[in-house]
């Protein structure tokens, strides 16, 4: 047997796909692949309920800290339709026994699956309109409340109660419009706590929070794209102050293929800046599996492909890795399987610093339930068994010259499952891309959580009426929104407020507070938003506040700065104590970063002997450095008794 | 054939549809004022208002359209839904226990029914299978639709030709009977088999499920294998129900037919055996006895059916203020037996006294049970209760209120002579009055309390 060097293979399979890295991608490159994403954005509610209970929304608990416990077992069952969906199957297949920690304060009967729902909602039910008509949806004239299945035990029921508001809508974006699939309104789901071997954990806290989802076109072509588009949608729900904010309140599911690819989602990504990265290497990772099949179908035919495995004795060869060490201390069964003509595949490039042989690791993972590290091959980049072991390793499972060979281990009863797992994963790669969800990395990687569900998973919640929709309601409601978010943006170059604060103002949504300060209180926009835009936010990222700090405070202080005559600069020196106790007075503030009211005149007579005070300390003596230097002497003196531009007109004057 | 076309559309809905010549199950393209829409028309259920059009969409999800909105539709496919519960072929294995499944209708498997909008039960060896393959791992199964008929609606009709088939499938042999059974009357049904079916070689299992098995958590699956178990395996000869202990995935309790009751209107662990303990404990694979004493399996088929029933029985629940003429009124409908549910130790009010009196001359028996649940009638304490014996109302023990009723409709059915009915309702069949109350027989823990909470923590209840 030839040995092959894992680590070049896998930097020429890189090369020979035509990766680049994003940061020197352009839009040909994504072309030449046929890039190709869509978003289904989540944004919690801002209710003071839940969805389909009256238990509080947006209490949180410590997964430590909980009243009960309760197991569930989740069984797939029919769709509406007569069909049992795939992920469900999966699902099945994994046994998992889940456990809820139920904290009384957060968790009813309801929650549990023990109590039918209560009517829905109407407070969030009238937020998600908004956004609904916000988006441009046409608006249904029923709600009806569906269940969709989910059997990774996220929901205690197996289903999330959800329900279609709005079809076919529309965002604008700087340089094209994108589409709007629907948008619906669901419970929000469990958070997970742990999931090690069999046994899932979820807490019950956030389950059945009001979420909408958004979900668009898959009409994005470029990384950039999406995290536009995504950020549309955030600062678009945020603008009507209904939404909820901070850790998780939200998180979206991002779609991504390449040509002859499949449709992959990348679930649960908490930050809009993450996605460039992931849907990038998430159209290569697709691209590689793509190569890999039509160099795998070169050599082979699928249906006569069949891999073969055999039971390993820990005593029979010299195990140096600390990996399966560990394997025979758990008294793990150890197994190894041949897979013909994997040769060079299981190091196949598929995503920086992964390879092919990931993907099944991860699979043994998440279906057969095997801990990681749960295996080792021939093409390892970092090699576990040595070379001569191999040797002996592969001569029982028949091993040719273009096989490649699997080394796993795990519980006896997992052994079938994990077998079915590799062989299955194995026989996708001649089909290309398989359908599923990944969870993702911060480094923009991502690994295999479930098969992607489709649309058999939906049943119709047999315990909840249709609600209609009035026009005069939703006509109601369309006379009540907020202006759009583009509107805003291009009001906010108008205004000449400056490019890198737009974010942070639709992030916060302060576009109505600069709007207000400016149409009641005569104070520049560009000021208020560069006030916003760079002191807000500094201050908040350099100092604690009690949560009780709002945007009134600040539309608070520029009125008193106007009503008593101090120049509004003097904002940006009071702001990081208002904000540190944002219940202190004004004036109170005022004393303690020792502000005196001085005339201008006062403050004007100090420059003469100032200026001749510089000459008798200057080094480098020029006019520039006399006015800086003078300007930082009275800068304090003349915050909020003058304009600092003011000031240095009256010190270049001389 | 109008009907199948538009499945319950009617008034301006159906007019809509027909107008523009959409069925159901037809892929439509529909305009409105509030912007196109794009599925498949779905049947509407019957109670639903004539205002709206029920679409999917290729999403998955389904939305209503208003059809005052509505300014063209065009149909441009057609396709209806297959809705079937895969059906696999039961596997027989040598060795394994033969039980029959009898089923009434309920929960146990179940379908969407666009009728009604709520689910309807399907059922066969092949479909269980399907739905729940671990069964064949318990025992050999044979199915038999008795009826279907929601929980509600099951009977004294019912109750007999249960018993009767329940006896001819002991004499040919079976090593054990499930029931399938919506819950909100199980316990009655449970009554009434115990009295009907006497002297049973072996288990007889009552099954039902409080999450319709058309949802993943659904408890119908682990249900059915606690109850087959039981069924093929326990030793246990009498008539039982079977359901969740805790609401946990984890073990299910068996209850005498005669002291079970629904506690609570959705819970899984719904099913409380009153003023005394469980019989047992169920499992995937082991029965574990509560109760020592208990009617063991037996080869022989020597059983009892005994189906009779009057139903001109009925109940009472008294309440303060109660006017004479309700019980009139049930006297004079021709009621001949009535259970009385009093408060306390067994009471009602003394302006009853003569609509009592009048009952009693007329012949009707009546029994005085408990509103407590929980505790003996005990009707020597206060002079109320001397007066109301002397009136002619007989306390039954500790029986509970619903046993009582399907009790005394079961002896009425025999005989209506007033002795022979006392003496046949106050003789138990199978602990329907027990002799004595067991320190652990009520436990009704409180929330909140150190302890309680202490315990829910641990147990996972």
């Amino acid at each position: 047997m030839r040995k092959i060097d894992p680590n070049k293979n896998y930097e020429a399979t890189k090369k020979a796909i035509g990766y680049i890295d994003r940061k020197k991608a352009q839009q040909k490159d994504y072309n030449r692949i046929g890039f190709m994403s869509g978003l289904e954005v989540h944004q919690q509610l801002l209710t003071k309920e839940k969805l389909f209970c009256h238990c509080p929304a947006g209490k949180y608990n410590h997964h430590d800290d909980y009243d009960a416990e309760l197991i569930r077992h989740m069984r797939p069952t029919l769709s509406e339709l007569g069909e049992y969906d795939g992920t469900a199957l999966m699902e099945f297949k994994t046994r998992k026994e889940i456990i809820y920690r139920i904290k009384n304060e957060t968790t009813c009967t309801y929650e549990i699956d023990d109590t039918p729902p209560f009517p829905i909602n109407r407070e969030a039910l009238e937020i998600g309109l908004e956004i609904s008509l916000l988006s441009r949806f046409n608006i249904v004239g029923e709600v009806h409340i569906i269940r969709k299945q989910y059997l990774d035990g996220s929901i205690p029921a197996g289903f999330q109660r959800t329900a279609i508001l709005g079809v076919n809508g529309e965002i604008p974006l700087k340089n094209k419009k994108v589409g709007l699939i629907q948008l619906s309104i669901e419970e929000d789901s469990c958070r997970e706590i742990s999931d090690i071997g069999h046994t899932r954990v979820y807490k019950t806290d956030r389950l059945g929070m009001p979420l909408i989802e958004t979900v668009t076109e898959p009409e994005l072509l470029n990384p950039d794209e999406v995290q536009e588009a995504c950020d549309y949608i955030r600062f678009m729900n945020r603008s009507t102050g209904k939404v909820a904010t901070g850790m998780g309140a939200g998180r979206q599911d991002v779609n991504v293929s390449c040509k002859g690819g499949s449709r992959v989602e990348i679930k649960g990504v908490a930050h809009t800046k993450w996605i460039p990265e992931l849907t990038h290497n998430e159209a290569y990772r697709q691209w590689s599996l793509l190569r890999l099949r039509d160099e795998l179908k070169s050599r082979i035919d699928k249906k006569n492909w069949k891999m073969k495995s055999e039971m390993l004795n820990y005593h029979d060869f010299n195990f140096p890795s600390i990996d399966i060490k560990n394997a025979k201390e758990n008294d793990f069964v150890i197994m190894a399987v041949n897979l013909p003509y994997f040769k060079k595949l299981l190091s196949h490039f598929t995503q920086p610093g992964k390879i092919f042989a990931n993907e099944i690791a991860e699979r043994l993972k998440v279906i057969a339930c095997l801990e990681l590290p749960n295996m080792t091959h021939s093409e390892s980049l970092n090699p576990q068994i040595a070379e001569d072991d191999f040797e002996n390793i592969r001569k029982p499972i028949g091993s040719g010259k273009d096989d490649a060979q699997i080394v796993f281990w795990g519980p006896q009863d997992d052994m079938k499952t994990a077998l079915e797992t590799i062989e299955e994963r194995c026989l996708m790669a001649f089909d290309g891309v398989p359908e599923e969800t990944r969870k993702s990395f911060v480094d923009g990687t991502t690994i295999f959580e479930r098969v992607l569900p489709g649309a058999d998973r939906m049943y119709p919640d047999t315990d909840s009426a249709p609600i209609p929709l009035a026009n005069e309601y939703i006509e109601d409601l369309r006379t009540r929104l907020p202006s759009d978010v583009i509107d805003r943006y291009h009001q906010l170059k108008d205004w000449k407020v400056p490019e890198d604060t737009h974010t942070y103002i639709f992030k916060k949504n302060l576009f109505p507070l600069i709007d207000r300060i400016q149409k009641e209180l005569k104070i520049p926009a560009q000021f208020v938003g560069c006030f916003l835009g760079h002191k807000l936010k500094f201050v908040e990222g350099h100092y604690q506040s009690a949560d009780y700090f709002n945007n009134a405070i600040i539309f608070a202080l520029f009125k008193y700065l106007k009503e008593n005559k101090i120049e509004i600069e003097m904002a940006e020196v009071m702001l990081s104590t208002i904000y540190s106790h944002p219940k202190m007075q004004f004036d109170s503030v005022l004393n303690t970063i020792h502000y005196k009211k001085i005339s201008e005149k006062d403050i004007f007579d100090q420059i003469p002997f100032l200026k001749e005070k510089f000459e008798q300390i200057a080094h480098h003596n020029t006019s520039n450095n006399m006015e800086n230097w003078v300007m930082g002497q009275l800068r304090k003196m003349a915050m909020g008794n003058l304009s600092l531009e003011k000031l240095r007109k009256q010190i270049s004057k001389g | 054939m109008s009907d199948d076309i538009f499945q319950g559309y009617k008034g301006l809905a159906l007019k809509m549809l027909k107008k523009y010549h959409v069925r159901v199950w037809g892929q439509a393209v529909v305009e409105t004022t509030r912007g196109p829409f794009e599925g498949t028309v779905l049947p509407r259920a019957e109670n639903d208002d004539d205002f709206h059009i029920v679409m999917k969409i290729i999403t998955g999800y389904n939305v209503g359209v208003d059809v005052n909105t509505i300014t063209s539709m065009k149909e441009t496919g057609y396709k209806k839904a297959n809705y079937q519960i895969p059906e696999k072929e039961f596997p027989i294995t040598e060795g394994l226990p033969q039980v029959k499944l009898f089923g009434t209708g309920g929960t146990i498997a179940s379908r969407l029914d666009y009728r009604t909008g709520a689910v309807i039960p399907a059922f066969s060896p092949g479909e269980l299978y399907g739905a729940v393959p671990e069964l064949a791992d318990i025992c050999n199964l044979e199915t038999e639709k008795v009826f279907a008929v929601f929980s509600e609606n099951m009977g004294p009709k019912q109750y007999v030709s249960l018993a009767k088939a329940i006896g001819r499938e002991i004499e040919r042999g079976v090593d054990g009977i499930v029931i399938g059974h919506g819950t909100d009357t199980l316990h009655h049904t449970g009554a009434a088999l115990t009295f009907m079916v006497q002297n049973s070689p072996i288990p007889i299992v009552l099954v039902g499920s409080q999450r319709s098995s058309d949802r993943p958590s659904s408890d119908a699956a682990l249900n059915l294998m606690h109850a087959m178990y039981t069924a093929g395996h326990s030793d246990i000869a009498e008539v039982m129900v079977c359901m969740f202990g805790p609401t946990s995935d984890d073990y299910g309790l068996l209850h005498k037919g005669t002291r079970v009751r629904k506690m609570h209107s959705s819970y899984r662990s719904t099913f409380r055996t009153i003023g005394d303990t469980p019989l047992a404990m169920v499992n995937r694979e082991s029965v574990t006895m509560i109760k020592k004493e208990y009617k063991h399996r037996r080869k022989d088929k020597e059983v009892k059916i005994l189906p009779y029933f009057n139903d001109k029985v009925t109940m009472l629940y008294y309440y303060p203020g109660m006017q004479p003429d309700v019980l009139d009124a049930m006297v004079d409908a021709g009621y001949k037996g009535i259970i009385i549910v009093g408060t306390g130790l067994g009471h009602v009010n003394k302006e009853l006294y003569p609509a009592i009196e009048r009952a009693h001359k007329k012949g009707v028996h009546m029994y005085m049970t408990l509103q407590t649940l929980w505790g003996y009638v005990h009707m020597f304490v206060y002079d109320t209760g001397r007066d109301m014996m002397a009136k002619g109302i007989i306390p039954a023990g500790n029986m509970l209120p619903e046993t009582a009723f399907i009790k005394l409709g079961w002896v009425l059915g025999q005989t209506d002579d007033a002795e022979e009915v006392k003496k046949l309702m106050l003789t138990p069949i199978n602990d329907e009055i027990t002799p004595r109350e067991p320190y652990n027989g009520y436990l009704v823990y409180q929330g909140g309390i150190p302890e309680v909470e202490d315990f829910v923590k641990k147990v996972r209840k």
